[in-house]
Parts: structure tokens; C-alpha cells; sequence
């Protein structure tokens, strides 16, 4: 299935994309993670296990056991700091 | 139920109009209860000389007016905003305005709490700092989860942490 990657602040700028779509076999966050680590040298810096690393699918915040379908949207950020 | 808004933009903002409109034509507030973040001039022990606030749209409105909906649930209030700049700031810029109005000022102080307790840790932005040793993003405070907890709130440890 195809997806749309979205990514924020310091991993926007690690990566050197704001957004990409990909295809994956992942069933959910947690999986696609451990996918686009291998995806480049700059994807597996940003998303190292050893990062404080949140996620939203679909503008919605999610966890790493949340499903994934066809079409979604996931973003990828670090802790928020708004405000 | 209570009149929420949400406004996320570059322009700055005028408290003393956005007070006045929050209470405008409705007899029954008493007390209006806002909060007011400013950029300062330090940060971690450097001196900072301009931000710049990044945001998800979309996500950003859509995770406040949630906030929101829950202090209206939560709080006797009859209505609440929240405005929150992005862009470039500079010292002394005001960045954050959460208003909130009720008939008595206790449920309206809580209810603003809540709110930016709650934006603090929930809300999609992040901050970059201009610095003497270079720009830096700014880490997350521990303080601030701890803020969020004492609403019954555990800020999700949302995959991976």
C-alpha cells in the first residue's frame, strides 16, 4: 500500500524532506518505523530506536501498535515544545 | 456548550481586543481568565536572539480544538481561545494567548491551566533558537509532562519513547 510520510523539526532536517510517499508491507507504526530505518543512512539517524520520536496518523497522535491502511497520512516528529 | 476558537498564525496579536471579543455580548461572565507566553532572551543558560516556531497544519488546529472540548467538558466555562503564533519571533514577542471566560474565576484560572499545560506537551510545535554557538531546537521539558499529570493526564508515551 501506498502511503504519505510526513516529518517535522529536527527530523525534517536529518532526513532533508519535509514529505515523501512510499509503498510498505507494514501493518502498523511500529513496523514502518523499523522499514524506513533502512530506507537511507539520514532516514536511520532520524528514527534511531535510541530517539524520543512521536507519531500522528492522520493529524492524530498514535502509538507504535496502531494499524496502518492504504492512503494514510504518518508523520514523524520529536517531542513537542509550543507554547 | 461553550464558544471554542483556534488561531494559528504569523501576525502578532492584540490582547486588550481579543479579551474584549471573548466576553463580547454575553452577560452571564463574571471573570475572565487569560495566559500571555513571551519569547525570552535566554534559554539554557545562552542568550537568544530570534526563534523560529514550526508547526504541522491541520494537525495543530485539530489537537487544540480537542484540548479545548475537553475544558469545556471538564470546566464551567462559556467560552475559550487559543492563539498561537508561527513564524519567526524575536525577545520579548508574544507567542501564546489562552483566554478563557466564566461566571466565577476559579473554574476559569483551572481551565486555563489545563489549557497550556495541556498545549505544552500535546500540541504540534517546535521551537528553534538562535544562539551565539549556532541555531538549536529546543528539547522538551520533563517539567512540562509532570504539569500535564497533575490534570490525571499521562502524556501519551506514544510509540517509542
Amino acid at each position: 500500500m501506498n502511503i504519505t510520510l510526513r516529518y517535522f523539526a529536527s527530523v525534517r532536517e536529518i532526513i532533508g524532506t519535509g514529505q515523501e510517499t512510499v509503498e510498505t508491507q507494514a501493518l502498523d507504526i511500529g513496523q514502518l518505523r523499523c522499514e524506513l530505518m533502512v530506507r537511507s543512512p539520514r532516514h536511520g539517524q532520524a528514527l534511531s530506536s535510541d530517539k524520543a520520536v512521536r507519531v500522528a496518523l492522520n493529524q492524530l497522535a498514535c502509538r507504535e501498535d496502531t494499524p496502518l491502511s492504504e492512503g494514510d497520512e504518518v508523520a514523524f516528529f520529536p517531542p513537542v515544545t509550543g507554547g | 456548550m461553550p464558544s471554542l476558537s483556534v488561531s494559528i498564525q504569523p501576525e502578532d496579536f492584540d490582547i486588550g481586543q481579543e479579551h474584549l471579543r471573548l466576553r463580547a455580548q454575553d452577560e452571564r461572565v463574571g471573570a475572565v481568565c487569560s495566559f500571555l507566553g513571551t519569547v525570552r532572551s535566554q534559554n539554557e543558560g545562552l542568550p537568544v536572539a530570534a526563534m523560529t516556531l514550526e508547526h504541522y497544519p491541520g494537525m495543530t488546529e485539530k489537537a487544540i480544538l480537542s484540548m479545548l472540548s475537553q475544558a469545556g467538558e471538564r470546566f464551567d466555562i462559556y467560552a475559550a481561545r487559543v492563539i498561537h503564533r508561527v513564524g519567526d519571533l524575536n525577545p520579548g514577542d508574544q507567542i501564546v494567548w489562552v483566554g478563557v471566560t466564566s461566571a466565577h474565576r476559579g473554574q476559569g484560572f483551572q481551565a486555563c491551566e489545563f489549557l497550556i499545560d495541556y498545549l505544552k506537551t500535546q500540541a504540534p510545535f517546535w521551537k528553534k533558537e538562535q544562539t551565539p554557538h549556532g541555531a538549536r531546537w529546543v528539547d522538551a521539558r520533563v517539567s512540562d509532562d509532570d504539569a500535564l499529570a497533575r490534570w490525571g493526564i499521562d502524556a501519551p508515551r506514544q510509540a517509542f519513547d
